[in-house]
């Protein structure tokens, strides 16, 4: 058995990097996911990596682009106005097809914010925050032992379909700690990197590659024959992404009239209150997506044809919530609770587990 | 009777058989056929990776058969860094980044490699406008100088121009810097003796090393070809004079 360590979610994102054979760190230090800029710094030298402070999120985002393009696995981590800035960075790596992962560990906003958590980048996160509407894979932990787990499937999900992925975790998550067994998870086999920019003769080739985060006018973008032909490769990637890469949980939601629909540390919130409602008699349950994006739209469809009610829970003004009511489609009703739930007004405020509780039993 | 031919002028191995298409008097091409004649009188094609920004070098590694890239405007030197650092200092990396890329948009991230001491190669094509957009200002802009966006010619109000090979002489991370002028054969030989110097400073892991490129813009300038070689000789290569202002020599 692996052996267990008591660690923080930020922490753990490291170790779930290195778990997956990640090598490279490019990263610029924002509250609250210093420790994971910190824990790449102190451990990646020690095996052989290379840890790079960059002098801002666009630049993490550049440096990816070049790591990436030349083919080795590689992350960064950030938060807030991080966030913001990185996307336009996100936007090229899309377009150039590179695999990559990008962690957000969520404090509050907009703006500079706070420093404390949040759940307040879900739409930017799951819509394409950068320019020209294309789509990546966001994967959002629940448990420090999750943020290694699903750091280690993002880099397989990367490198599947040469296209970002992003972890979306959130203060909480990040700062609190939580035993961890470290193991590498194995994955079906992937695609050889045939694209990487390496040198010629580092590969063996005669002829070059070209990365290109753009495809207009005369310049050629081989293997696509025109933009056109571009943007048919993008769409049938995220079709299949959509078909393919849907995951979530459930937790006692076989005769629930009430489910009630959260993510991150929230969702670990919903738990407890889903608990506390069935010691009352209170028939509730908790549908936890662990894709944002693709969303687990169908298995909410059903339910919401079959009469279930649900509860969105989120550390937000209401973002995930227009997700569940698209997936309802108007068949059923969707309460539901926010930031503004919080137990205090202040940045360190939190929807505990009781103001959940007096949610179900109000709309039940 | 067969006349008998002696091959006097070609391409460089290396330029593939197609162009990306430059306006009729640009000097990119130049600029493409020294970095291609550099890298194989330097045997190096095989070991380098090559990053352009946005402007008019964009399709510049298109079309020239060494690995390269493009990327998000100004950002190449980062993108420089990424590769450099994946491959842990092996290949020969370089930029081709216009003067708008490299020192407006990009400025930061040229100082902050340089602060570093990245080991990479910094080329700035300086054609004292935004080529590609339609001649705006660009901060190499030349005092008096018309553009769409200094409609009566840049004058105090709106800065002076940056020397960039000048600027980044203190900087300790820096290794190599110098700006020649192409368009002549003296200057094209100066030019192609000055990346040789840069790349093997590279190599050498001296440090930074930058080399700006002055460059003809004909259509935004609103001259002819010839005018424009005749207006960077009386203007621009007083405000930008060739040399090396920098060499560290061998290695750090
Ligand atoms: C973030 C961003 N802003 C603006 C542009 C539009 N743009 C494309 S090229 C360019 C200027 C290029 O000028 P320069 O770097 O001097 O290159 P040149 O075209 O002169 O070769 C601009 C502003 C862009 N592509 N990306
Ligand atoms: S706009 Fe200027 S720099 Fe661009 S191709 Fe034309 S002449 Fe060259
Ligand atoms: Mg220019």
């Amino acid at each position: 058995m692996p052996e267990r360590i008591l660690v923080q979610g930020n922490e753990s994102i490291g170790w779930g990097a290195i778990s997956a054979g990640c090598r490279h760190f490019f990263g610029y230090p924002i509250t609250p996911q210093n420790e994971i800029t910190d824990f790449f710094a102190r451990e990646l030298p020690e095996i052989g990596g290379v840890f790079v402070q960059s002098e801002s999120e666009a630049a993490s985002a550049a440096m990816l682009y070049g790591a990436a393009a030349a083919g080795v696995r590689v992350i960064t981590s950030t938060s807030g106005a991080g966030w913001g800035l990185m996307q336009e960075g996100m936007s090229q790596l899309a377009n150039a097809e590179l695999p990559c992962v990008i962690v957000n560990m969520q404090r509050g906003g907009p703006g500079q914010g706070t420093t404390r958590h949040a759940q307040m980048d879900y739409l930017s996160a799951t819509r394409g925050g950068g320019q020209g509407g294309y789509k990546t894979i966001v994967l959002t932990p629940a448990s420090v032992q999750e943020c290694h787990d699903l750091v280690q499937l993002a880099f397989h999900l990367a490198d599947k379909y040469r296209n970002p992925v992003v972890v979306l975790g959130d203060g909480i998550l990040g700062q609190m700690a939580e035993p961890l067994e470290r193991s590498t998870i194995e994955f079906d086999p992937l695609p050889e990197k045939y694209w990487t920019i390496r040198g010629m003769g580092e590969r063996d080739a005669e002829t070059h590659n070209f990365i290109s985060c753009g495809q207009g006018g005369v310049i050629p973008v081989l293997p696509y024959t025109s933009y056109g032909a571009f943007l048919q490769r993008l769409e049938e990637k995220y079709q299949a992404m959509s078909a393919d890469e849907v995951r979530y949980e459930i937790y006692r939601i076989e005769d629930a009239r009430l489910l009630m629909v959260a993510y991150g540390s929230t969702a670990r919130v919903c738990q407890e209150a889903v608990d506390m409602a069935r010691a009352e008699g209170i028939s509730t349950g908790l549908l936890r997506p662990i894709s944002l994006w693709p969303f687990p739209t169908d298995v909410i469809r059903q339910k919401a044809a079959s009469g279930t009610e649900f509860l969105v829970v989120e550390d937000s003004l209401g973002q995930l919530v227009d997700d569940v009511r698209y997936a309802v489609e108007g068949k059923s009703q969707v309460h539901f609770l926010g930031i503004l739930d919080r137990h205090l007004p202040t940045d360190g405020g939190m929807i505990l587990p009781n103001r959940v509780l007096d949610e179900i039993k109000k709309v039940s | 009777m067969t006349e008998k031919k002696e091959l006097v002028y070609t391409k460089p191995e290396l330029k593939l058989g197609y162009g990306w298409g430059h306006c009729p008097g640009c000097h990119h091409p130049i600029v493409e056929k020294l970095v291609c004649e550099v890298l194989e009188e330097m045997d190096l094609a095989g070991r380098a990776v090559g990053v352009a920004g946005v402007g008019c070098s964009f399709g510049f590694f298109a079309s020239i058969n060494i690995d390269g890239a493009n990327c998000a405007h100004g950002a190449a030197p980062a993108v420089a860094t990424g590769i450099k650092h994946a491959l842990y200092g092996k290949p020969l990396v370089f930029t081709i980044q216009g003067d708008g890329d490299c020192a407006a948009i990009g400025g930061g991230y040229v100082l902050n490699a340089a602060a570093r001491g990245e080991k990479i190669t910094i080329i700035m094509v300086n054609n004292a406008n935004y080529g590609t957009t339609g001649g705006q200002l660009a901060p190499t802009t030349i005092m008096g100088q018309v553009t769409s966006t200094t409609p009566h010619g840049r004058n105090a109000g709106q800065g002076y121009p940056i020397h960039l090979p000048e600027l980044l002489v203190g900087m300790q991370g820096v290794a190599f810097t110098a700006r020649a002028a192409p368009f002549t054969p003296a200057g094209y030989l100066r030019a192609k003796s000055y990346l040789k110097t840069a790349f093997q400073r590279q190599l050498g892991e001296a440090g930074l090393t930058f080399v700006e490129l002055l460059s003809a813009c004909p259509p935004n300038w609103h001259m002819t070809p010839l005018e424009a070689i005749q207006w960077m000789e009386d203007k621009m290569l007083p405000e930008y004079p060739e040399g090396i202002f920098k060499d560290s020599g061998g290695e750090q």
